[in-house]
């Protein structure tokens, strides 16, 4: 790592959102200790949501960093503000994933890394979490497969 | 004790993009309903208004400003607030005020004026709101609907062409709709070549906003027989059930599903019809006509297995095999749905009840669907918010 590298200075899109490891980055969420249900976004209201679960204390985790796509689409068109914009001519398609994770039961969208199109993806497919920077700069995470 | 109540009247202001305030087009609706039940508007006891927050300060007091709009009586007042169920939950409130005996005869209104262009959050930074959030990272409304498409072709092998179907069918059902927004039979050629929004999903396959009202009198039982009304179509059921912990799909606004760690994944829509069939006494095979939401073409698709109008993953070939045409086994959407309307969103659940009320008095013209005599609506809307109604004759 050097100076130079674009990611050394980058800010996340959202702060606590998920680690800002280069390599094996990881969504965070946090967990019902006494149910056990994981929620991402955190859930900040200090109550479960589990209506047979009257949990109040919550514990920080790392969400698995893979997962099996359960659908996909792509943005044909650029997305509106807050979105970081582009001019019209300059922005490219890009796809999107739902991703199931199998140990939090729950599945979580986000963008698909620059490069891979919906024609190079397929349900059930391995994916992995990634972190990429949007036009702003600023750091989101986003999926790819796995190689 | 019976929990019916009596469809006295059904009116409508076309849907389209008028632009006008969305108050006028309710004040027609209104009319044509009061006229079509033939009850003076002094006779109403109750307005049951639904809100749609888009419309900011008059929308948010929508019974009371139409209330004034058609002359203020001195009826009681309520104003719904529940997304694309709005309506459906002014009606369930008309419904609870004359099963209580606190009034005989209701209007259930709701108008919409919708702004132009593509709908997008308010402008500031607000990192907790997952509306704000969603937008951040580049996920939009047709994202959604793009992904339960897609589902569905990797689950149960429905093709472009089968999504493609169910707009020409909608198409022809609403092109001699007089209420309807767009009047053409569009074709499977129409639909390929329009373009790509989110992948499978073309913009053909996805509905429009537009301005709209639609207006119901309601009242009970023995109301309706003494104005020598008693056959009127009735309302069996009215669900507006909320989903159950752990979401089984990613709903829009969310980034993610509950997760299902604790208690099992439900799914919200299947559990709106499901309770209006409990309610009712009656089950799917009792069903002669459906209008349901169809945000997006392949969505009409899920809803028609939601409805348990065939088994889950068969809705293509019930399409493929002309079953949902008006003439069909079980036809859907003969308004045309928001293929044909656009969506209005206080409007458009009380919209749904005005054509099956057409079509048990087998008042729909070209579109009748033959010896109707009970009808489900479904919608899905955000936050929560849904509804199935069943009328019967």
């Amino acid at each position: 790592m050097n100076d130079a590298d674009p990611h050394s200075a980058a800010q996340p899109v959202l702060d606590g959102w998920f680690t800002l490891d280069r390599e094996r980055p990881q969504l965070l969420g946090n967990r019902c200790d006494a149910c056990g249900t994981v929620y991402f976004p955190k859930l900040k209201s200090g109550y479960c949501r589990n209506p047979d679960c009257n949990g109040e204390a919550f514990t920080e985790t790392p969400l698995s960093r893979t997962g099996t796509l359960w659908s996909y689409t792509n943005a044909a068109y650029q997305p509106p503000e807050p979105f970081a914009q582009v001019d019209k001519d300059a922005f490219k398609p890009f796809a999107i994933a739902a991703v199931e994770l199998e140990a939090e039961k729950m599945i979580v969208l986000g963008p698909v890394v620059a490069g891979i199109g919906v024609e190079q993806l397929q349900a059930g497919m391995t994916m992995e979490l990634k972190l990429e920077a949007l036009a702003d700069g600023k750091l989101t995470w986003k999926w790819k497969p796995q190689a | 004790m019976s929990k019916d109540i009596a469809i006295l009247g059904v009116g409508m202001h076309p849907w389209g993009k008028w632009g006008r305030n969305f108050v006028e087009y309710g004040v027609v609706a209104a009319r044509a309903a009061l006229a079509d039940a033939g009850v003076n508007w002094r006779d109403v006891q109750f307005v049951s208004g639904a809100a749609t927050i888009r419309n900011g300060y008059p929308g948010q007091v929508a019974g009371a400003t139409f209330a004034q709009a058609l002359g203020w009586q001195g009826a009681q007042v309520n104003t719904s607030y529940a997304a694309c169920a709005s309506g459906s939950q002014a009606l369930a409130a008309a419904r609870s005020k004359i099963l209580a005996g606190e009034c005989e005869v209701a209007l259930v209104i709701g108008s919409d004026t919708t702004p132009k262009g593509f709908l997008k959050p308010q402008p500031g930074d607000r990192p907790d709101d997952p509306d704000w959030v969603r937008f951040r990272i580049g996920i939009t409304n047709p994202t959604y609907f793009a992904l339960y498409a897609r589902r569905r072709m990797a689950m149960y092998g429905d093709t472009l062409a089968d999504f493609a179907a169910v707009k020409v069918k909608n198409a022809a059902h609403g092109f001699t709709n007089p209420n309807a927004r767009y009047r053409k039979q569009f074709t499977a050629d129409d639909v390929a070549a329009s373009p790509m929004v989110a992948d499978p999903l073309r913009l053909m396959d996805i509905c429009a906003t537009s301005d709209g009202a639609a207006a119901l009198i309601v009242s009970s039982i023995d109301y309706a027989k003494r104005i020598g009304k008693g056959d009127a179509p009735r309302v069996a059921a009215i669900s507006t059930v909320t989903p159950t912990f752990a979401s089984a799909l990613v709903e829009m606004p969310d980034i993610a599903t509950d997760s299902a760690i604790a208690v099992p994944a439900q799914s919200f829509r299947a559990a709106l019809p499901k309770k209006a069939y409990e309610e009712a006494g009656i089950g799917p095979e009792d069903i002669s006509v459906a209008e349901v939401y169809d945000l997006s073409t392949a969505l009409e698709l899920d809803w028609i297995e939601d409805l348990q109008l065939c088994a889950r993953g068969d809705a293509a070939k019930l399409v493929r095999d002309g079953a949902t045409k008006i003439g069909g086994r079980i036809p859907v959407n003969p308004s045309g749905g928001l293929a044909c309307f656009g969506e209005a969103v206080p409007a458009q659940a009380l919209a749904q009840v005005c054509e099956l009320t057409w079509q048990l008095r087998g008042q729909a013209g070209e579109r009748q669907v033959a010896n109707a005599k009970v009808g489900i609506t479904a919608n899905q809307g955000l936050f929560g918010h849904g509804s199935s109604v069943i009328v019967k004759r």
